[in-house]
């Protein structure tokens, strides 16, 4: 049973590393919008962008 | 899926069909493509050329035709935003010539737009970022103010098709934006400690006794506490806050035993960890906070929509007008509306919104002042006559003179009127909140009074025996009686078209004993609809159709809208003019034809207008002829929605009064009263006559529900006890009201009644189940027989009941076949339809 004085701080751990995770994803902005992403995806961006010039 | 133009006919661009002798062919993927006109030419090519014409193969809807506006002119409409002092509201400034500006898009129909512009844009030399929100039609742009400035970005949305506008984002916006990124971390830390807490909680409640050493307990213990000091001091923060704003109004809402409750047992817990004595609740804490934050999160989500529409409304008067220099020459100049002074003349565009109020003084035009007013006929405008800030020009340019500016137009005034009737609102206690101020006011009586008593009887036990009482009667059931029942009717409601903006939507609803409603665009329709064709000559019914339909087909008027018919036949009608105010004119098969107000049509051929038609106040009559005589009449009006009757005989059976109060004329509005059997009206009313009205109403002691849709209905709708407006109305209207009716269906307010009613008595039998368990264990846990892990099935049972309950509110009753794809728990269809 000794194992478990390794295994339960391990787990506050990954805890508070899921918890830093989902943070930073608010913070970039990953769930303001939640219908575009799936949308984007089928998009191709194969043919290379050329600059426009400024009027 | 994708909409390519079907064949050579249609626009390559907007599908709209060519029109005779168009010739505006875009070069792409060597062939040829024909356009309808120069407008739509120069956008596909710009789109083609920059190497985007993926475009076409993904878009799944048409745009709008381009306009064929001057670009050189919009360019230097545009210019106005590159100056700073107009970029003060919208623009933020980063590190050095960085700017960031939040646009709103205009024209996104598909996620191929999105595509297309975030494409253009990032292209751009210069635009370092942009961000295209799929669900809002916002966009972030990013860019280097030293090689490139906004307008040209703006002009750069306009070469492909759509429109942009800078927006203040109100604050409101933004305020949202962080409260809503804050309840999610709050919910996603109280989720993750709940999951884990009851991880280590288990296996002490299921371990034989003696298996457990002591050691590994208290190892469960320091790493519970570990993941519950972030739920309490973070995400169960707002409550300790709303806990401490009661207590210095000296008033005793639900934060209060919320607080006290998450407070005490982890107090308890803490001692109970560091000294190795007594029992821990931390799971209990966390689950209890997760579970109070989903339904508060929930509850944010529907409220954001209000905000949206306040918006809506201050952003109609637009940022620029055009000035003439001075009163002589026809010199103009661009100004930002900021700096509008009285006497000010200005030229107004058609499409353009009108700046500030004032006086016509040349050319004669239409106005729409649909969104102030819900008027939806544009009203014919000629020099003396008056305009209203905010309205928009439809037909012909008008110069007028500035008389009111800024906070005195009345359009500031509607928003001022309609901020202080919010504020008067009487804010209605919530029933809970009530119950919860005497709940929790006994309960402190009762902690103490046991403290007291155990500490004459036996003073070491008494700390142990106060705790757990304050456990036992953890206000957990209490907490989660009412959101609970009032999140499952929500999304009962939701599916039902009706979405609840207000927490106190469904309490108030469910005592309405009177409904007001609004006539135009509330028990009708709101916009003319053909009711009647006349043929006056030798044509035919399905011709004279087909010839108007012809002469009205690119016209957005309302009338033209209700004239266009898309199954006719396609005519081949050449040279179509327009006569503001008066009808369109054009030419089939070599002969002229008229299409508009019946004197317009008779000086094309002389001929009297026959006797025996005769149309009542409210309605439009559209007369058609050509050189030879009269070929047919259009008789256009407002029709009542098709389930009015049935909702008000319904509302009538539920025992609740119905009366009608109407901005339109005395007759008008008997004549729906009487074919709707409705005993109270009244018509021709302003907004204050309305809002009296309703006073007095309130004053005879009714609760009063009101529906409306226009602007000018906001400020009755805000006074009302409880308000509906209707989807397609006025946003500003929906932004006052604390219902939307999405899908315009009048009878589901009696479902919505209905349903307002049960929720009201399921929260009964909440609140009294609530409270019997506590009458029970109270005496128990007072008498020190309550265990913990007793207290702990308990609250969960308790809990779990009042949840049962409620959900029992978001199943439809036998033979109601609403739209039910969902099976019976509301949380997740309702986040889904929030968004």
């Amino acid at each position: 049973m000794e194992i478990l004085f390794l295994l339960i701080p391990i787990s506050v751990a990954v805890v508070g590393l899921i918890a830093w995770a989902f943070i930073w994803a608010v913070k970039s902005g990953q769930f303001e919008d939640m219908e575009g992403p799936a949308h984007r995806i089928l998009m191709d961006d194969d043919t290379p962008a050329k600059p426009v010039e400024v009027k | 899926m994708n909409a390519t133009a079907p064949n050579s006919i249609n626009c390559f661009h907007c599908g709209l069909t060519l029109p005779a002798g168009a010739h505006y062919p875009v070069q792409f993927a060597d062939a040829r493509h024909e356009t309808c006109c120069r407008g739509c030419q120069a956008v596909a090519q710009m789109i083609v050329d920059s190497g985007n014409a993926d475009y076409y193969q993904h878009r799944t809807a048409f745009p709008a035709t381009a306009s064929q506006q001057d670009m050189e002119e919009i360019l230097r409409q545009l210019q106005i935003y590159d100056l700073p002092e107009i970029q003060r509201s919208f623009v933020k400034a980063g590190d050095g010539e960085v700017r960031e500006a939040a646009l709103i898009l205009e024209g996104i129909v598909c996620a191929a737009c999105i595509w297309l512009n975030e494409r253009h844009l990032l292209q751009l030399p210069g635009v370092l970022a942009v961000e295209i929100n799929y669900g809002t039609h916002r966009a972030r742009v990013q860019w280097d103010n030293s090689r490139i400035q906004l307008s040209a970005i703006l002009q750069a949305i306009r070469d492909i098709g759509y429109v942009a506008h800078p927006f203040d984002p109100q604050r409101q916006e933004e305020v949202f934006q962080r409260e809503r990124a804050q309840g999610m971390r709050r919910l996603a830390i109280a989720g993750l400690g709940m999951m884990q807490v009851m991880m280590y909680a288990v296996p002490v409640y299921v371990a034989d006794a003696g298996t457990m050493t002591w050691d590994i307990e208290a190892l469960m213990r320091w790493a519970s506490m570990m993941l519950t000091i972030p739920v309490v001091f973070y995400s169960a923060w707002p409550f300790f806050e709303g806990a401490w704003r009661d207590l210095q109004r000296r008033t005793l809402g639900m934060d209060v035993p919320v607080a006290l409750g998450v407070g005490a047992s982890f107090l308890a817990s803490l001692y109970a960890t560091f000294t190795h004595s007594g029992e821990v609740y931390f799971d209990s804490i966390t689950m209890f906070v997760f579970f109070l934050l989903a339904g508060r999160y929930l509850e944010m989500g529907v409220r954001r929509k209000s905000a949206a529409g306040v918006e809506a409304l201050s952003k109609l008067i637009p940022a620029v007008a055009t000035r003439y220099c001075d009163a002589k020459s026809q010199q103009t100049e661009i100004v930002p509306v900021v700096q509008l002074a009285v006497g000010d003349a200005l030229l107004i565009k058609p499409g353009e919104a009108i700046p500030a109020d004032g006086v016509v003084l040349s050319g004669h035009s239409e106005v729409d002042e649909s969104l102030l007013t819900g008027e939806s006929r544009p009203l014919p405008k000629t020099a003396g006559e008056r305009l209203v800030g905010g309205a928009i020009n439809v037909a012909s340019p008008l110069t007028m003179r500035v008389e009111r500016v800024g906070a005195d137009t009345l359009h500031a005034g509607i928003l001022r009127l309609l901020d202080r009737a919010q504020a008067e609102k009487p804010r209605i206690a919530v029933l809970a909140d009530r119950f919860a101020a005497w709940f929790v006011f006994a309960l402190l009586l009762i902690a103490g009074g046991v403290a007291f008593a155990w500490y004459l009887v036996d003073p070491a036990r008494a700390f142990w025996i106060t705790v757990s009482v304050l456990v036992v009667t953890c206000p957990c059931a209490l907490g989660l009686a009412t959101p609970a029942a009032l999140t499952a009717a929500t999304g009962r409601l939701s599916r039902l078209g009706l979405l609840i903006t207000r927490g106190h939507a469904l309490e108030t609803l469910a005592k309405v004993t009177h409904v007001v409603f609004d006539k135009t665009g509330t028990l009708t329709l709101g916009r003319p609809v053909l009711l009647e064709t006349r043929v006056l000559g030798d044509a035919s019914v399905v011709q004279c159709r087909a010839i108007a339909s012809a002469l009205e087909g690119m016209s957005e008027h309302p009338i033209a809208r209700a004239l266009h018919d898309a199954d006719a036949p396609q005519l081949p009608m050449q040279q179509i003019t327009s006569q503001s105010g008066l009808g369109l004119e054009g030419v089939l098969d070599g002969r002229r034809v008229r299409l508009g107000r019946p004197e317009f049509v008779a000086a094309l051929h002389g001929l009297a207008w026959p006797e025996n038609l005769l149309t009542s106040s409210n309605q439009t009559l559209v007369a058609l002829g050509d050189e030879h005589g009269w070929l047919g009449a259009f008789l256009l009006g407002d029709q009542l929605r098709s389930d009015a009757l049935q909702a008000v005989a319904r509302l009538k059976q539920l025992g609740v009064k119905v009366s009608l109060l109407s901005g339109d004329g005395v007759s008008a509005t008997q004549a729906v009263a009487e074919r709707l059997d409705i005993e109270q009206f009244a018509g021709q009313l302003l907004p204050q006559d309305k809002l009296e009205r309703l006073r007095a109403l309130q004053a005879q002691g009714e609760v009063v529900a009101m529906l409306g849709d226009g602007v000018n209905d906001a400020p009755v709708l805000a006074a009302a006890q409880v308000s509906i407006a209707m989807g397609q109305g006025a946003e500003v209207a929906q932004a006052s009201a604390d219902m939307v009716m999405m899908n315009g269906q009048l009878e589901r307010l009696a479902d919505a009644i209905v349903v307002a009613r049960q929720t009201a008595r399921v929260i009964r039998q909440n609140l009294w189940w609530a409270a019997i368990y506590n009458l029970a264990a109270i005496p128990a846990a007072a008498l020190g027989l309550i265990t913990p892990w007793m207290a702990g099935i308990g609250m969960s049972a308790s809990s779990l009941l009042v949840v049962l309950n409620a959900l029992r509110l978001s199943r439809a009753p036998q033979g109601q076949a609403a739209v039910q794809s969902t099976p019976a728990l509301s949380g997740p269809v309702l986040a889904a339809e929030v968004r």
